[in-house]
């Protein structure tokens, strides 16, 4: 079908999708050329002290380095799309079946976070805009301010230091396994969940106020206060909806960042996700894990921008509603 | 507030809208300044007894709207009621406090804006919008304020009356949108409607049928009005009484033919007798200094043509005036004109030279003696330039002028438009809008045009201040020597300036040639549709202008 043929919010959503598996593509590129000119060689890491060039050379011949770039590209880009992240150098265990539980935890903590932080942000907005410039709002900001202001780290053995030495209501340390019931489980990612919560709120939050407030200069805001309506209600009916675009791509930022930004909390909390994963490997070497852990990383980005991007879209009545 | 006062039983003797001495003041920051305190409305009263129409006039400053709005106890801004009372059936309305003035907004008092394309919210259905205020202050239940809308629908003439509620604003064009705010108002049945120049954006043949449903629906509703609007012509054909207002005070008050027929202010007497500017038209030369053949012009590569096979002449100091609603395609002609969209085929000849369609293309002599005014002077002037930069810039750009020979060429244009050396180091924001526009008259002046495109240049002014651009702009065209290619939708304007008028239809060209020519007898359809559509200062204009039509107007 021709682009132009479609309803004009059908070829929007196209494109968009379109250029997103693109975007990922190009990034697949840098992330392989970016681990290619790394310093060091996998081979002399795995064989250490016992490195003989007879066994450098086995070892390369092996693990196919000696093929050129763009075919080891392949190989690797093939393997990915049929579900092989390949197999890790350190450990020569299969990489998927390794990362799987891992992402599954990932997501999970930052599933956690995500149900707190997103609806107190959006609330929070509303209740600034509401009492803007008063005291209530200043509260606000300013709690939200100084929370992201903290580094993560420092945030979360402030929270290990209150919570789980001084009152131990909770663990300090995050540690799940598969089949743990779910109220443990709540239990033991309450405090790393608290973090992030912490981190992502105040973005979100100004945004919301700022997206919000921007919508109240317009003149359909006077036309709903000659209506009579109280203040919350023409936030909410009549300002909100037409700030949802720039609050829904903000939130989709920090929920990206909710996944990929864990490195620093996961390694407090020892918790095994992505992040911890990630760094370990990084500090072998373990180029394919690298490999594997950033692409799933850029495409966690750019799928929720294209959700984000997407659902700005929906969110405009005049595309919804063509002429 | 007591609760005794609220519950005081209605009275039958008093008026429905009473203002006693009302008083209203802004503050403004300005950085670094001390905070400064504006009177915008003093000491200002009038009384509105039940299904009367008072027209509030008076020009941008004039504090007209801030009156309507007070009315339902609301200030814009910083604005701030510091005095007086307002009664509504005898109650003060300002002493209700925030909770008092919810339950009379939207309830007894209703409010239609002036770009009722901006005062809707773009993501609710009309349909919710215009019952809400019915819906919450429980006047109907959720079917009958939907009944009662349609109804509504029905007599402001809208079209489908039954599925235009379920549009959303963007699907609806100007002129429905304002009768649709029309409807709005109405439905929570108030005793009291504020129209605050509610066709002042609308093109003059949409203007008409507005004003005919507002009218119409007042009638027979029996709802009292507060009409603002900074046109007489149009207050004329609504209002009951009239009270003109200027700075803030009240000027005149009076019974409608009183005010239009008797005037007793020197102020009101300037209001009525405007537009009398006597312009005897000139002559046609035998060689037109721009001649415009056969242009076809549009966008997206010709996908919508806005131009078709158009060809008019602009004879040397001389005007020639396109006349036409939105959409008519003549800022259209003037883009073309200038190069900034080239056409799709015709030629353009100017001075005895054939133009280049491309601007990139054209010499430095081509561009200075085609200059351009515009009709948002504020936005056509860097801000953070002083009013010395902005109309030297040209000199410098086009004579190599430096120092003190640009700077007296500067005084010398500063005097031409009735400025004044004292201006040189103003700023824009300085200024006020009449003389914002003469500093865009001084810039492309100062370039020693032959042609000057004038695009409703007199539009976003106030009568009295667009009177005092149009005499400028006749005297410095005897002295310079310069034609003007004058862009408007104003009739009046036309007779004003016009030595030859092109009126446009739909990107056609349907009666052009000299103005008395255009102007007599017998008329086109839509040259008649347009002539007899400008509101004129006279009672009972509208009925019969309505009566008189022969072809409906393209905004419906």
């Amino acid at each position: 079908m021709r682009l132009s043929a479609m309803s004009p919010i059908v070829r929007l959503i196209t494109q968009r999708i379109t250029l997103g598996i693109l975007l990922l593509f190009l990034v697949s590129i840098l992330i392989f050329a970016g681990t290619q000119i790394l310093p060091g060689d996998v081979s002399q890491a795995i064989l250490g002290q016992s490195a003989t060039p007879e066994a450098l050379a086995n070892l390369r011949a092996e693990l196919g380095l000696n093929d050129p770039a763009y075919i080891r590209y392949f190989r690797w880009l093939g393997g990915v799309l049929t579900g092989d992240l390949g197999i890790a150098l350190t450990s020569r265990q299969e990489i998927t079946a390794t990362l799987l539980p891992r992402l599954w935890n990932t997501l999970f903590l930052a599933f956690c976070a995500a149900t707190v932080a997103v609806p107190l942000a959006i609330i929070l907005g509303l209740l600034a805009v509401r009492y803007r410039n008063g005291v209530i709002d200043k509260l606000i900001s300013g709690f939200a301010l100084t929370s992201t202001s903290l580094p993560e780290f420092f945030i979360g053995y402030l929270l290990v230091y209150f919570f789980a030495v001084k009152l131990q209501w909770l663990p300090g340390i995050s540690t799940v396994y598969v089949g743990m019931p779910f109220l443990e489980r709540m239990e033991a990612i309450a405090l790393p969940a608290t973090v992030l919560t912490l981190v992502v709120l105040a973005h979100m939050m100004r945004m919301t106020r700022a997206a919000i407030l921007n919508v109240m200069q317009s003149a359909y805001i006077e036309t709903a206060e000659l209506k009579g309506l109280r203040q919350i209600e023409i936030i909410r009916r009549h300002a909100f909806p037409n700030a949802i675009a720039p609050v829904i791509n903000v939130v989709m930022l920090n929920l990206a960042f909710l996944i990929v930004g864990v490195v620093v909390v996961e390694v407090i909390f020892v918790y095994p996700g992505m992040g911890q994963y990630l760094v370990d490997h990084v500090s072998k070497r373990d180029v394919p894990v690298v490999q594997a852990v950033g692409l799933i990383f850029a495409a966690v980005y750019i799928g929720l921008n294209i959700i984000a991007d997407v659902a700005a879209i929906i969110a405009n009545p005049r595309l919804r509603h063509p002429k | 507030m007591p609760k005794a006062v609220m519950k005081r039983p209605h009275d039958e003797s008093c008026s429905l809208l009473e203002i006693r001495k009302l008083r209203i003041e802004a503050t403004s920051y300005s950085p670094g300044g001390a905070p400064q305190n504006t009177v915008i409305v003093d000491d200002v009263s009038l009384k509105l007894e039940k299904g009367r129409v008072l027209g509030l006039i008076g020009e941008s400053g004039a504090g007209k709207s801030t009156i309507g709005l007070a009315s339902m106890g609301y200030g814009r801004g910083g604005v701030r009621i510091t005095g007086g009372e307002v009664l509504l059936n005898g109650r003060n309305i300002l002493a209700g406090g925030v909770q008092g003035l919810r339950k009379v907004r939207g309830n007894k008092v209703c409010y239609v804006a002036q770009s009722a394309a901006a005062a809707f919210n773009p993501a609710l259905r009309l349909m919710e919008q215009v019952i809400e205020s019915a819906l919450l202050h429980r006047v109907a239940t959720r079917a009958e304020a939907e009944r009662r809308a349609m109804a509504l629908f029905k007599k402001l003439g809208l079209p489908n009356p039954e599925t235009i509620g379920r549009r959303y604003p963007h699907q609806v064009s100007g002129g429905q949108l304002q009768r649709v705010m029309t409807a709005m108002a109405l439905c929570s049945e108030p005793d009291l409607i504020v129209f605050d120049e509610p066709t002042t954006a609308l093109d003059v043949t949409t203007q008409i049928d507005v004003l005919a449903a507002i009218k119409d629906a007042i009638r027979d509703t029996g709802v009292a009005a507060l009409y603002i609007t900074h046109d007489l012509a149009v207050v004329a054909q609504v209002s009951d009484e009239i009270m003109v207002l200027r700075h803030g005070k009240m000027v005149e008050h009076g019974e409608t033919r009183q005010i239009i027929e008797a005037p007793r202010m020197d102020y009101t007497k300037a209001l009525v007798s405007i537009r009398s500017i006597e312009h005897e038209e000139k002559k046609p030369t035998t060689k037109p200094l721009l001649s415009v053949r056969n242009i076809i012009a549009g966008y997206g590569g010709g996908a919508v043509k806005v131009l078709q096979d158009v060809s008019v002449d602009v004879r040397p100091g001389q005007t020639l005036a396109v006349v036409g609603e939105s959409g008519s395609g003549k800022s259209t002609l003037a883009r073309v004109i200038t190069g900034l969209l080239p056409p799709l085929s015709g030629s353009i000849t100017f001075a005895g030279r054939t133009l280049t369609p491309r601007l990139a293309d054209r010499s430095r002599d081509d561009l200075r003696e085609l200059q351009m005014i515009y009709q948002m002077a504020d936005v056509a002037m860097n801000p953070r330039q002083t009013v010395g930069t902005i109309i030297g810039r040209p000199l410098e750009f086009y004579f190599g002028m430096r120092g003190c020979e640009r700077n007296a060429r500067v005084a010398e244009l500063l005097e031409e438009i009735e400025m004044g050396k004292g201006f040189v180091d103003r700023y824009p924001a300085e200024l006020s809008g009449g003389q914002k526009q003469r500093v865009c008259i001084a810039r492309a002046l100062a370039a020693k045009p032959k042609l000057i495109i004038c695009d409703e240049v007199t539009s976003a002014l106030d009568p009295l201040v667009a009177d005092g651009i149009l005499k400028l702009l006749l005297r410095l065209q005897k002295i310079e020597e310069v034609a003007y290619l004058f862009i408007t939708h104003d009739l009046a304007t036309v007779k004003a300036i016009a030595d030859s008028i092109a009126v446009m239809y739909r990107g056609k060209v349907v009666r052009y040639g000299p103005k008395t020519e255009v102007l007599t007898p017998p008329f086109d359809a839509y040259t008649d549709l347009l002539l007899s559509s400008a509101p004129e200062i006279e009672l009972g204009w509208l009925e019969n202008a309505i009566k008189g039509r022969r072809m409906e107007s393209a905004g419906n």
